[in-house]
């Protein structure tokens, strides 16, 4: 499949307005506006278009859900706040290809009877959000946005919101707290944004890449973007390659494309003389595949049937010199930092992990931690307010599943059993 | 954030908990308070609470960083208490209670970046600075910090510099991005992909 999304964003040029304009930009938006709101979340669900931001929930009954009879206003809240470790395609495309999402926005305005979208963006992305802002600011001088857009009635305003450092503001629910002056922690679901959302009023959550693809059905048509992937699993799709990989980047590609293809062909494969030992394939929160898996369709449905989840589509590679329990403790040292701490469990839950995993990597562990081990995420996962709660322990018990003789190693050696040169990590027992 | 090291069971009272620095009285300059302003505008009038984020930047762009005194005056502006914009404050990693060096250097450690050497890069930095992450050099220029994934994982390891960012720093580069940024301030780092692929 030839690039889409990121079909330009090699172009000195593809953030500059003109450039956009001179290959089919805002075309999506005028169809769009020739149509009623109806047809296009129509087209949208005949797309068969899914949530890029990680769970895969088809778009356009997300937008039908908005609850249309609410005295209230509706709204658009963009979710730019990309931190699930291993993820970095939402960054590529707003900083290469920002009017893609403001299209993308003005016509999920447009779809759902909103007038302003909010776009969350990261704290981290500063430089990214002066791209959007500036083509913000294009879009309104020409017409694309502000009052009676191309002539056709529908005002429609876009701002940016600049996060401040909190990987919890991606939740969706946690992200409107935030976004109305609060710390980033969840709301009780349901009532679902859709009906209960940003100032209590009616609004779709949608990711940055999610977005991107509208216009895209717009201007190409719904039976178009379906038929570039297999079955329920349409349009483009970005992967985000890193790790022990030759080519680390971002790939696009149909969901027909294999993890192995997209390791082995796309990124160049494990580095010189090394082998692939597990690959997450969907962000740092979900369960850990085996080399023997990797013929898996790298796709919403592929690789859920494989054990795990595609996610935010962040395939981080490991090879042989990984150690599994430093992994997880790193993993762990991520998901207690960033842990809301609005439910028990979680947020001590993943500090007990934490240093348990640290004491067994720095060979001070005993046999029982590993039951401990077990324990505690029993009463993580499933027992929390929001996702976060099962993606925190998912680095625990797929390590336990897969790779427990290394967790035994490190507890009847004493040390970490890879060879020190291995490592390109610091020496075991600075923290 | 993380909620653990800071809390000593039994022998620390929250009751008791101040501040630590009230600051000088605190406005904006001019040019804030007509930034703050323009803020505002993009959410609903009675919804000011939205801007606290935007406000609190601003205040740490004129101070350095977040003062009791400027959490008041935040409050004032959008019609909550100063507790609210503790919360807030309190929360969010990128907004600071204390000041910091003029180089704030945050060195990504998670998953992507420590496979490819963070840990070693932090290391660098902590030898040549003299300091361990969390602290600032006595020289008041560097102050060494730990972040999570900066979702640029494909340049790792990332660093980011204030709110500039170096990307594909190996561990044995380290050393010198210290004396470049001595020399030559943020026109040392690489910038984003953005700036990378126009250079290349
Ligand atoms: C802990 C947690 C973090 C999340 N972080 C993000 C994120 O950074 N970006 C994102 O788009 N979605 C994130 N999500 C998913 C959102 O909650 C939500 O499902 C998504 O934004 C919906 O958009 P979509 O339907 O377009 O995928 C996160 C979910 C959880 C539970
Ligand atoms: S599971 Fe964790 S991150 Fe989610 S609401 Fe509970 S404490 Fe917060
Ligand atoms: S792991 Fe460092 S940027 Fe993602």
């Amino acid at each position: 499949m030839e690039p889409l999304l990121t079909k330009y964003v090699r172009e000195p040029n593809s953030f500059t307005l003109d450039f956009y304009l001179q290959h089919q930009g805002y075309e999506g938006l005028r169809k769009a506006l020739a149509l009623k709101p109806d047809e296009v979340i129509e087209m949208v669900k005949v797309s068969g278009l899914r949530g890029r931001g990680g769970a895969g929930f088809p778009t356009g009954m997300k937008w039908q859900f908005v609850d249309k009879k609410s005295p209230n206003p509706r709204y658009i809240a963009c979710n730019a706040d990309e931190s699930e470790p291993g993820t970095f395609k939402d960054h590529l495309l707003m900083e290469r290809n920002p009017y893609l999402l403001i299209e993308g926005c003005a016509i999920a305005c447009y779809a759902v009877g909103a007038r302003v979208a909010y776009i969350y963006i990261r704290g981290e992305f500063l430089h990214v959000q002066h791209i959007l802002e500036q083509a913000i600011a294009d879009a309104y001088a020409r017409g694309f946005l502000g009052k009676n857009v191309l002539g056709s009635g529908f005002d429609c305003d876009v701002f940016v919101h600049r996060g401040a450092g909190a990987y919890e503001a991606g939740e969706e629910t946690a992200l409107i707290e935030s976004l109305e002056g609060k710390r980033a922690q969840p709301r009780n679901k349901p009532p679902f944004p859709a009906v209960v959302g940003l100032y209590n009023c009616p609004t779709a959550v949608n990711n940055v890449e999610t977005l991107c693809n509208v216009p895209l059905i717009l201007f190409n048509g719904a039976a178009w973007f379906a038929s570039l992937g297999p079955e329920k699993n349409g349009g483009p799709k970005l992967y985000c390659v890193s790790g022990h990989v030759k080519r680390p980047g971002v790939y696009e590609a149909s969901m027909q494309v294999t993890l192995r293809e997209l390791i082995e062909t796309r990124a160049g494969g494990a580095r010189d003389g090394r082998r692939i030992k597990a690959v997450i394939p969907g962000g740092s929160s979900v369960p850990i595949l085996l080399p023997d898996q990797l013929d898996t369709q790298a796709s919403f449905d592929g690789v859920q049937k494989a054990g795990s989840l595609l996610g935010s589509a962040g395939l981080v590679v490991l090879d042989d010199t990984t150690c599994m329990v430093w992994l997880a403790g790193n993993l762990l040292h991520f998901y207690r930092h960033e842990s809301c701490g609005k439910c028990t469990p979680c947020r001590e839950g993943t500090d007990w992990l934490y240093k348990i995993l640290r004491r067994i990597e720095c060979g001070e562990g005993q046999m029982r931690d590993l039951d401990l081990l077990s324990s505690i995420s029993a009463n993580i996962g499933g027992k929390t307010l929001c996702a976060f709660g099962d993606a925190a322990v998912t680095p625990v018990l797929t390590g336990l599943k897969h790779f427990r003789h290394e967790y035994e190693a490190h507890i009847k050696e004493g040390r970490c059993p890879l060879p020190a040169d291995w490592r390109a990590r610091a020496t075991v027992g600075a923290h | 954030m993380t909620f653990h090291p800071r809390i000593d069971y039994a022998t620390f009272h929250t009751s008791q908990r101040q501040l630590e620095d009230e600051g000088a009285p605190f406005v904006y300059t001019a040019e804030h308070r007509a930034r703050f302003d323009e803020i505002l505008k993009r959410y609903p009038p009675d919804r000011k609470r939205s801007a606290v984020l935007p406000a609190l930047y601003l205040v740490q762009r004129q101070l350095g960083y977040i003062t009791a005194n400027a959490m008041r005056y935040v409050a004032g502006l959008l019609e909550i208490t100063a507790a609210d914009v503790e919360d807030v404050v309190s929360y969010y990693t990128m907004f600071r209670t204390k000041p910091a060096g003029i180089f704030v250097l945050q060195v990504c450690r998670t998953l992507s970046c420590a496979l490819n050497g963070a840990e070693r890069v932090t290391e660098e930095l902590s030898g040549k600075l003299g300091i361990v992450p969390g602290q600032t050099d006595a020289s008041g220029t560097f102050t060494l910090l730990e972040a999570e994934c900066l979702g640029a994982c494909d340049r790792a390891p990332v660093v980011m510099v204030n709110d500039a960012w170096h990307e594909c720093l190996k561990p044995e580069d380290a050393s010198k991005l210290i004396d470049d940024l001595r020399a030559r301030g943020e026109a040392a780092l690489s910038g984003c992909h953005h700036v990378i692929e126009h250079k290349r």
